[in-house]
């Protein structure tokens, strides 16, 4: 008696799903991520995934891409490779996801990025190594800025301000020895003099060591390429030893909680960064004042605080599938490659992309201002 | 390279070592009374500035008070490590209690994330920021009073493991726990007294610390790590061996950035921490120990 009822039950089910399929809502677009949520990289992780969620309702409520509504599949990696491997390999071949937004960091995006040729679905990393975009993958695309860039408006302001010796400060993991890299390429090429080359640890509580055999060479300007909290104590320290040289951070640092932290000896440091560290300082008539306005807004009343650049990096990400999609007019992993790579003009929070077959990065250095800190905030220099 | 520079670099590293001393005073403490090495000891000097931080920040607290809050609460959770986790594995050999501290010490770094955030916080100076210059060496007040209370602490603790009934009771605990029950110590009691004394003592050195060093979760990971080497250099027991070590350790980094290679100064500083444990297998000032085998 009890099997039979549970036929019953089980052939009511079926029923009810065949009739109810065709009547359902267009089948969703999924697309996934692999994001470092948890882990040493949570930082950028974290408001990546909080700007995917985001965007997801945005998109949802407007009636989703090409009336189809957006389904994310978002995996943490927990800043862990082989998990990130082992994510990527699921969203693949089990999700079978149209196109892939991350790995978070560089690292992670390298070990995966020569999977996607293979699976042919396009990938949008939201980590900044040039390896992912130099030489080009045709499947890999990534949104943030390269450190070249960074590097180029800080020489610029170098070259402005008629200083010539540098001394660098890095710090000794992957962000710090990439930027290393570019800054002993670029320093001597743009005719200036690398005078110190002197390196710290990320957990390192004091720099005064580094500083003071930099204060003997007495260098023009002093450079440092880290994230927080190192370069905060170098700011505290530089004060400590009244040195008096012109400091320059790396856009890895821009967001206030460098300022809360170094306080007054943040002042007069100079730093490029994307123009979302002053949303209301962008001149008018730019066009990324309002996708910034708008999406600052957005993600400040739903999480409680502004978002910080990184999340920017998703948000671009996110943005250009979606409109790769409507361009083409199909949600299909090799329309959507071949319209990201013809993407021009495309307006994010990070700067105006424009893809080529040989440039997966779409970005020059005008996607970064120079700003300075005065009286405890973010100014603009012109 | 002129004097200045050398005394700066003298000037941080006793800075950054009385960072490793305090910390390896704490693993001391517990050591001389359990015979375990507490590697939660970070955790407690992290607890003491993530809560000085806390309090001031979220309760809106003056600096005196959090900073007391601070370590008070501190001590509460050394207190509560060895009732809720110490206890409970008693009779378990100092290895396995060493894999629980570990396992505290995992628990409290998730525990103060999940509460606190990933964020790195800092603490206002106690004495302002305003350097002391001297023979051209700029220093820090904070340097200063992170100094002067190591050397208070270690005075203290000396004083206490000599000449006081409780501290040889403590060190009777950790060289015969039997024996010293039969003369009446009281060892459990013991056992947690020590806890919450290193977990003041972890607190203090945090509080301290956190204006220089500023604070977030996963900072005793470090601290722990460098204490501990700075313990085995000092000699494992000796409270004044694990400060020197401390301060040796710092200024060989110090010297190690400043006059050899910045990228190089962890690595120059345990392969001499290796040559001299090959030289001295005890440690600079351990006393040469025979009865455990």
């Amino acid at each position: 008696m009890k099997t039979v009822r549970l036929f019953a039950v089980l052939a009511a089910v079926c029923l009810m799903t065949l009739s109810l399929a065709p009547a359902r809502a267009a089948e969703p677009v999924k697309i996934g991520a692999v994001l470092s949520v948890t882990g040493p990289a949570s930082f950028l992780g974290e408001p990546e995934k909080n700007t995917l969620l985001l965007l997801q309702d945005r998109i949802n409520a407007a009636g989703g891409i090409l009336g189809r509504p957006l389904e994310l599949v978002i995996y943490d990696d927990e800043t862990d490779v082989n998990k990130c491997v082992l994510a990527v390999d699921k969203l693949l071949k089990k999700d079978r996801v149209v196109a892939v937004i991350g790995p978070t960091v560089s690292g992670n995006t390298l070990a995966v990025m020569n999977k996607f040729p293979a699976a042919k679905v396009p990938m949008i990393s939201c980590a900044a190594a040039e390896k992912i975009t130099r030489p080009v993958n045709p499947w890999v695309f990534k949104t943030p800025q390269s450190d070249r860039q960074a590097v180029a408006r800080i020489l610029d302001h170098l070259r402005q301000a008629g200083l010539s010796r540098v001394a660098i400060l890095t710090v000794s993991d992957g962000f710090g020895q990439a930027g290393r890299a570019v800054l002993a390429e670029m320093l001597p090429a743009g005719g200036f003099t690398l005078v110190a080359d002197e390196i710290y640890g990320p957990k390192d509580t004091d720099m005064t060591p580094q500083l003071t055999k930099i204060k003997g060479l007495a260098p023009d300007a002093i450079v440092c390429w880290g994230t927080n909290p190192g370069p905060a104590v170098i700011a505290r320290n530089r004060v400590q030893l009244g040195i008096r040289t012109p400091l320059y951070m790396s856009h890895g640092v821009a967001s206030n909680k460098f300022i809360e932290l170094a306080g007054e000896a943040a002042e007069g440091l100079l730093l490029p960064a994307g123009r979302m560290v002053a949303v209301e300082q962008i001149e008018d008539g730019n066009p990324q004042k309002d996708v910034l306005a708008a999406y600052v807004a957005d993600y400040a009343a739903r999480f409680g605080a502004p978002p910080s650049t990184f999340g920017g990096y998703a948000h671009d990400a996110l943005a250009l599938v979606r409109a790769a999609i409507e361009t083409s007019g199909s949600a299909e992993p090799r329309a959507i490659r071949d319209a990201l790579e013809a993407t021009t003009g495309f307006v994010g929070a990070t700067g105006v992309f424009n893809f080529s077959p040989e440039d997966h990065n779409g970005l020059d250095p005008s996607s970064f201002v120079m700003v300075g800190i005065e009286n405890g905030a973010w100014k603009v220099l012109r | 390279m002129d004097t200045a520079s050398l005394l700066q670099y003298l000037v941080s590293g006793l800075t950054v070592g009385s960072t490793y001393g305090l910390t390896a005073l704490g693993f001391t403490i517990i050591f001389n009374t359990t015979g375990i090495i507490n590697f939660a000891q970070g955790e407690f000097v992290m607890l003491g500035g993530m809560l000085a931080v806390i309090l001031g920040q979220a309760l809106g607290l003056p600096l005196v008070p959090a900073v007391l809050g601070a370590v008070a609460l501190t001590t509460l959770a050394g207190g509560l490590v060895e009732r809720l986790a110490i206890r409970p594995a008693r009779g378990a050999s100092p290895i396995q209690l060493v894999i629980v501290t570990i396992g505290v010490s995992i628990l409290i770094r998730g525990l103060v994330m999940l509460l606190w955030g990933k964020d790195t916080f800092a603490l206002p100076h106690f004495s302002g920021m305003r350097p002391i210059l001297f023979a051209g060496a700029a220093m820090l007040p904070q340097s200063l009073w992170v100094l002067a209370v190591t050397l208070t602490l270690l005075a203290a603790l000396r004083a206490f493991f000599t000449a006081t009934i409780h501290g040889k009771a403590m060190l009777a605990c950790s060289h015969d726990p039997g024996a010293a029950a039969l003369v009446g110590v009281n060892v459990r009691r013991m056992v947690l007294a020590s806890f919450m004394l290193s977990a003041l003592v972890g607190a203090v050195g945090g509080v301290i610390l956190a204006p220089l060093t500023m604070t977030a979760y996963d900072v005793g990971i470090l601290l722990g790590l460098k204490g501990f080497a700075a313990c085995i250099l000092g000699g494992l027991g000796n409270p004044f061996g694990a400060a020197a070590g401390g301060l040796i350790l710092g200024v060989l980094e110090a010297f190690g950035a400043g006059l050899v290679s910045s990228a190089y100064k962890d690595a120059i500083t345990f392969i001499i921490l290796l040559a001299l444990l090959f030289a001295r297998p005890t440690g600079l000032f351990g006393a040469r120990s025979a009865d455990r085998v």
